[in-house]
């Protein structure tokens, strides 16, 4: 298994995790998971089904928790802190939002999704809510296409408009970091590229930790890649590294389509 | 059945293509040694004409190439081998080019009285296994045999300047004679580059191997 890097002798990695495993019952999902993911930076997490990469992505934000039977044992730093012990679940899924494959808006209008959960953070100005409902829409990329439908359902939008609203609810508590599980699968070609062109535009303010089937999608966009296999890291390193030239010949065998 | 059927035969068929472009080649080569043997113009004159069918394998395994890189978007391993094989055909598509400029010296050379000096011959037989070498590097993915290639191509260079400097005495002496001479050393020249394209195939075999370029 190839050890972690640290990104750079000055930066602090937004995550640090350390001999992670995590058991779902007596099944071990994820063995002993090492790695520093830097912040401000695209990471993507391929591997074949079963892998343990949406595992492992639920786990930083504790979405495990909410899974009978799932436990933890290791280190997760978020900033420095750890995220089991030191930071408040709820606090936790503020900090790290998630978008999923599936769109999934609550069923309300656009503005109420947008500002569900500054409401439920306490704020009940109507022109703070306003302004964040516009911030996270213009952040996500969508506020022209929505700006003269906000009080309309969100179920009414397109896929690819509905996930951009997806991604604004989670940009809309101010979060560091963004993780998407397979954020594109159930889009078309457009609605995905649109998708990738923000999160490259996001990168600029968060950290973006996107798992993905799509390999394309993974080397078009990601600064870093992980490889993961039956719940083990088996290569990580920069994406122009892993595609180049990969060090493992499992690695290289998986994105070459080798298997069999 | 391994996945990916279709584009492991494209692969494999891209490198078989190359292979038999390096074959030609090596004929060529084979034909220009028997050429300059006897100074046989017509013997030159065949090899000038084949050079058409180098060229032309040049341009359908480049377009092999384009279609692979679009169809199936191969990455790593696959994706060096690739972009080598670009820059490998271009580099015998030359080697060939050369083989039918040193032909046209031949042919001038045969109306004149001046045969082959001993030390040209030799040297045609250097470059010779040279190719043949860097050939067997690449389909083997060989880069101890490409090291040796890159090693040869020194001895190569010294032994060119000295052929040249033998000459340039053998005009002093011969002076009627300057113009085969100066031929002759055009063709040395033309073997000289024979020698460096293989140098950069041998490159790329070290490049498609490690992912790096020999130093």
């Amino acid at each position: 298994m190839e050890k972690s890097e640290m990104p750079g002798p000055a930066a602090e990695p937004k995550f640090r995790i350390k001999d992670l495993d995590l058991f779902y019952g007596d099944f071990q999902a994820l063995k002993k998971v090492d790695m520093d993911i830097p912040s401000g930076e695209i990471t993507a997490f391929i591997g074949p089904s079963g892998c343990g990469k949406s595992t492992f992505l639920k786990t930083l934000n504790r979405m495990n928790d909410l899974v009978d039977g799932a436990r933890a044992e290791g280190t997760v730093l978020l900033d420095g802190r750890d995220i089991f012990h030191d930071i408040d679940v709820i606090s936790l899924r503020q900090r790290v939002g998630m978008v999923f494959q599936q769109p999934n808006p609550f069923p309300m209008s656009i503005y109420d999704n947008i500002a569900y959960g500054p409401r439920i953070h306490g704020i009940k100005k109507r022109s703070k809510l306003d302004a964040i409902v516009e911030e996270s829409l213009r952040k996500a990329a969508i506020w022209d296409e929505v700006k003269d439908r906000l009080k309309k359902s969100a179920l009414g939008v397109s896929g690819g408009q509905q996930q951009r609203i997806c991604i604004a609810r989670a940009l809309a508590v101010e979060p560091d970091v963004i993780l998407m599980d397979e954020p594109t699968s159930a889009l078309d070609p457009i609605s995905t590229l649109k998708i990738e062109d923000l999160a490259i535009e996001l990168k600029k303010k968060y950290s973006i930790l996107i798992v993905t089937h799509n390999m394309q999608q993974a080397s078009r966009i990601s600064d870093r890649t992980a490889f993961f296999l039956l719940g083990e890291v088996v290569e990580y390193g920069r994406t122009k590294e892993i595609f180049n030239n990969p060090k493992n010949k499992k690695t290289e065998e998986y994105i070459t389509g080798r298997f069999g | 059945m391994p996945t990916r059927q279709v584009y492991l035969e494209e692969l494999a068929k891209l490198k078989s293509d190359v292979i038999k472009m390096g074959s030609l080649l090596e004929d060529s080569l084979g034909e220009v040694i028997a050429a300059l043997e006897n100074l046989d113009a017509a013997k030159a004159e065949k090899i000038i004409l084949e050079d058409d069918r180098i060229d032309e394998m040049e341009r359908l395994i480049e377009d092999e190439c384009i279609n692979l890189i679009a169809k199936q978007q191969p990455v790593a391993t696959d994706l060096r081998q690739v972009a080598s094989v670009m820059r490998i055909i271009s580099d015998i598509e030359r080697m060939a080019d050369h083989c039918s400029d040193i032909s046209e010296f031949i042919i001038r050379i045969s109306g004149e009285n001046l045969p082959l000096p001993e030390h040209i011959r030799e040297m045609v037989s250097d470059v010779t296994e040279m190719v043949s070498l860097v050939i067997e590097s690449y389909v083997r993915e060989d880069t101890a045999k490409a090291d040796m290639v890159l090693k040869e191509d020194d001895t190569v260079d010294r032994y060119s300047q000295d052929i040249e400097e033998e000459l340039f005495i053998a005009m002093k002496h011969n002076p009627d004679k300057i113009r085969p001479y100066t031929d002759y050393i055009m063709i040395i020249n033309h073997l000289e580059r024979v020698a460096d394209h293989c140098t950069n195939i041998a490159q790329w075999v070290h490049f498609i191997v490690t992912g790096e370029l020999a130093i």
